[in-house]
């Protein structure tokens, strides 16, 4: 007994407090800034360099939904791309995933969330995990939503391990064919309303599986997520962040 | 000359690998094998000009060298050879393997069944809701399937099992839903960046082991040297690696038999060292640490000490609960022979990592072929004998302590006054064969990979530990309950993704 309370007082308090208020380190890779609309000497580095294609030109965007975060591009010569340590990443639409020398935070577009989203979701939010051609990186991630530190549940946001318990799926991994049909049962057997996210790069775009041929992406084609989540994998922070814009309580 | 005798993470030229007859490839490669220091840590096959190519690795633990040896086979008619499995069982996997992609029949393999159903197998191999599972006839017997989709925060994969009431006769794995085209990927993209990311991907929990290898078989065959810091902060990372997933798994089974307390402030402590990644590369599992003949982020003095401040937080709290749980009479109840899998067994299908080492095998690829800095902290396995879940818990509660001594061992020999190397081209040498092998936290880690001869990636091989393992498991449950499933699972906590590919 004496041993548990000893285990209990050096344990100390794990939770954070507030999460809004949580601090991450400097060298945390969130939501890249872009320092000019376009460069001078159109020198290609940033696209030649960017694994998963998520950079374009004229203007000079970066597809947060695309991109693995592996700093590559600030090789710029002309030192136009950088990084902050912003976990607030997360949308509605993939469109404002987009930064550009414009961007100064990543914000949620109000005219596609459907009504019921915030009435219905926006207590008690029950969610069940398919991953799909995932690499377990996401799953960590989302796991560690719900330990000590983060604690989701304190705001009633829980996954569940059963479709018919839950108010919408979370989907980890680029989708492919081997599992399309379960991640479609999954799908059907969720008492609608029910809402749709994606996490991780590889769900929001392919990620780093773009151009397989064992993806099979046509669920996303039906079904439009709610809710696009980046990073590779999202921090615990940008997860219920996202979740908590999403649900109408941030 | 049978093989071709090469050392972890050194590449040789395609032609020296020998082409033996079949008999004789047979007969040399079961010879080797009755050495009990000796395992095959990959055996698959290549389309090659001159037909199929088959390539097998075989690791002497003792020697500390790889014997690599081939044969070709015509590919304008079906191939037909005598199963390699028949006399040792633990070459199932790789002659299932072989079979899904390119259509080989094994003649007596016992159990030729679909591996991950890749979308570029033998045409007319099943599809995956086709698995051919195993099935017992009898009104007395019951069978229960699990999966794909589980009911948590996990990857996917069925369980089929086979019981007589609560007590489990048999569970068959059938696993490829995480399929997402990894080794093809691997050639597909051209650019080293891609490569270097896919490798991070292939286990996101194991992104150390598996991006050392890569790099280590990418600088092979580039004939680059890297620099003795390089070595040692890989180390450090490694060994980083392993705490982490360790304390997770520690925090997961205490979860699985309802002990709160260690479950809580064990899952507290893996952040403390998975942050310590943050605070050195931006990335909580190593993303971005490890790149092909350079350091990224290199080991500063300040934040030297800052992991060592972090070791020292997560040593004094680890250890007390630690000790505690394993006092805990409700959790020695559930731990202490339950799940258990033999020596015999053990041997029989050749595990690797963690399953092997708690069966009594020496088997640790950190000591018998050691790269990066493990030659230098002289290596010695932890061995247990027990094979249960008791024995794979107390294995991970070992080797975490064993790792902080690694981890404060090296920081000392990092050398800070040492030039850093700034990123640089790598051009691979062509007709080359190089094998990688690395020792994750789950295990033996294999890479291999031969260039054209035009030095561009022609064949890229990933073995993942779980591969070798998830055999383990399904042999692991029989005879006992089912309700035991759980904790038995997470006991060996075996990667999806990594054996989807």
């Amino acid at each position: 007994m004496i041993r548990t309370i000893k285990i209990v007082k050096h344990q100390g308090k794990q939770f954070i407090p507030d999460l809004q208020k949580a601090k991450l380190s400097e060298l945390h890779t969130g939501k890249p800034v872009i320092a000019a609309a376009s460069c001078k000497t159109s020198c290609d580095a940033c696209i030649k360099i960017c694994p998963t294609a998520a950079i374009a030109l004229q203007p000079l965007t970066i597809d947060m939904g695309s991109c693995v975060f592996c700093r590559e591009c600030t090789a710029c010569p002309e030192n136009i791309i950088s990084f902050t340590n912003e976990y607030r990443i997360a949308s509605n639409d993939p469109e404002m995933l987009k930064v550009t020398s414009g961007t100064t935070s990543i914000d949620f577009n109000p005219e596609i969330i459907r009504n019921e989203i915030h009435k219905i979701f926006g207590g008690s939010l029950k969610l069940r995990l398919v991953s799909d051609g995932s690499c377990n990186g996401c799953e960590l991630e989302l796991n560690a939503a719900d330990n000590v530190n983060f604690d989701m549940s304190r705001y009633g946001i829980e996954f569940v391990a059963s479709p018919r318990h839950t108010d919408g799926v979370v989907v980890t991994g680029a989708l492919v064919e081997n599992s399309i049909q379960a991640l479609e049962l999954t799908y059907e057997a969720i008492p609608s309303p029910k809402i749709l996210i994606a996490v991780g790069a590889c769900a929001v775009s392919g990620g780093i599986f773009k151009g397989s041929k064992a993806l099979n992406r046509s669920f996303f084609a039906k079904h439009q997520p709610d809710l696009f989540i980046p990073g590779c994998p999202p921090h615990p922070l940008s997860i219920i962040d996202g979740i908590l814009k999403l649900s109408g309580r941030l | 000359m049978a093989f071709q005798v090469v050392k972890n993470n050194s590449s040789i030229p395609l032609q020296q690998i020998p082409v033996l007859e079949y008999d004789v490839f047979f007969q040399e490669v079961l010879n080797l094998l009755k050495n009990k220091n000796c395992h095959c840590v990959n055996y698959y096959a290549v389309p090659a000009a001159e037909g199929l190519r088959f390539i097998c690795c075989i690791a002497d633990d003792n020697e500390h060298n790889i014997h690599v040896t081939s044969f070709v086979r015509n590919v304008d008619e079906a191939i037909t050879l005598n199963s390699l499995t028949v006399h040792q069982k633990a070459l199932h996997i790789y002659e299932r393997e072989i079979h899904e992609h390119f259509g080989v029949e094994f003649l007596g393999h016992p159990w030729l069944k679909p591996v991950r159903f890749p979308f570029d197998k033998k045409a007319g191999a099943p599809d995956i809701p086709d698995y051919p599972f195993y099935g017992i006839k009898s009104h007395e017997l019951h069978e229960v399937g699990v999966g794909p989709i589980h009911a948590g925060i996990i990857e996917p994969g069925h369980f089929r099992f086979v019981c007589n009431g609560e007590k489990v006769l048999h569970l068959e794995i059938h696993l490829g839903f995480q399929h997402r085209g990894m080794e093809q990927l691997m050639l597909q993209n051209e650019n080293l960046l891609q490569r270097t990311i896919l490798a991070e991907s292939i286990a996101g929990d194991t992104v150390v082991g598996h991006n050392s290898a890569f790099c280590s078989a990418m600088e092979a065959l580039g004939g680059i040297t890297v620099s003795p810091n390089i070595h040692i902060s890989r180390t450090i990372a490694s060994e980083l690696e392993r705490i982490a997933m360790h304390t997770a798994d520690l925090s997961a089974l205490c979860t699985d038999v309802a002990f709160q307390l260690g479950s809580a402030v064990l899952q507290g402590l893996r952040t403390i060292i998975i942050n310590t990644f943050m605070i050195w590369c931006g990335n909580r599992f190593a993303r971005k640490l490890i790149r092909c003949g350079f350091e990224p982020y290199p080991l500063t003095n300040d934040l030297v000490s800052k992991i060592k401040q972090n070791l020292d937080l997560f040593e004094k709290r680890y250890a007390e609960v630690v000790d505690k749980t394993f006092d805990m009479p409700s959790v020695l109840a559930r731990f202490d022979r339950t799940g258990i899998v033999t020596h015999e067994q053990s041997r029989l299908i050749g595990t690797v990592g963690m399953a092997a080492r708690t069966t009594g095998i020496v088997r640790d690829i950190r000591q018998s072929h050691p790269y990066a800095s493990y030659a230098e902290i002289k290596h010695e396995p932890v061995i247990l004998e027990t094979g249960d879940v008791k024995a794979r818990a107390k294995l991970r509660d070992l080797e975490i302590r064993q790792s902080l001594a690694y981890i404060r061992i090296l920081l000392e020999k990092y050398d800070h006054s040492g030039i850093t190397a700034s990123p640089q081209q790598v051009k691979l040498k062509p007709d080359m064969f190089v094998i990688a092998l690395t020792e994750g936290w789950r295990g033996e880690i294999c890479h291999s990979a031969i260039t054209s001869k035009d030095g561009a990636l022609a064949h890229y091989k990933i073995k993942d530990p779980s591969l070798n393992n998830w055999m383990a498991l399904a042999l692991a449950v029989r005879d006992n309950d089912i309700s035991d499933f759980p904790v038995c699972n997470k006991s060996f906590n075996l990667s999806y993704c990594g054996y989807d590919l």
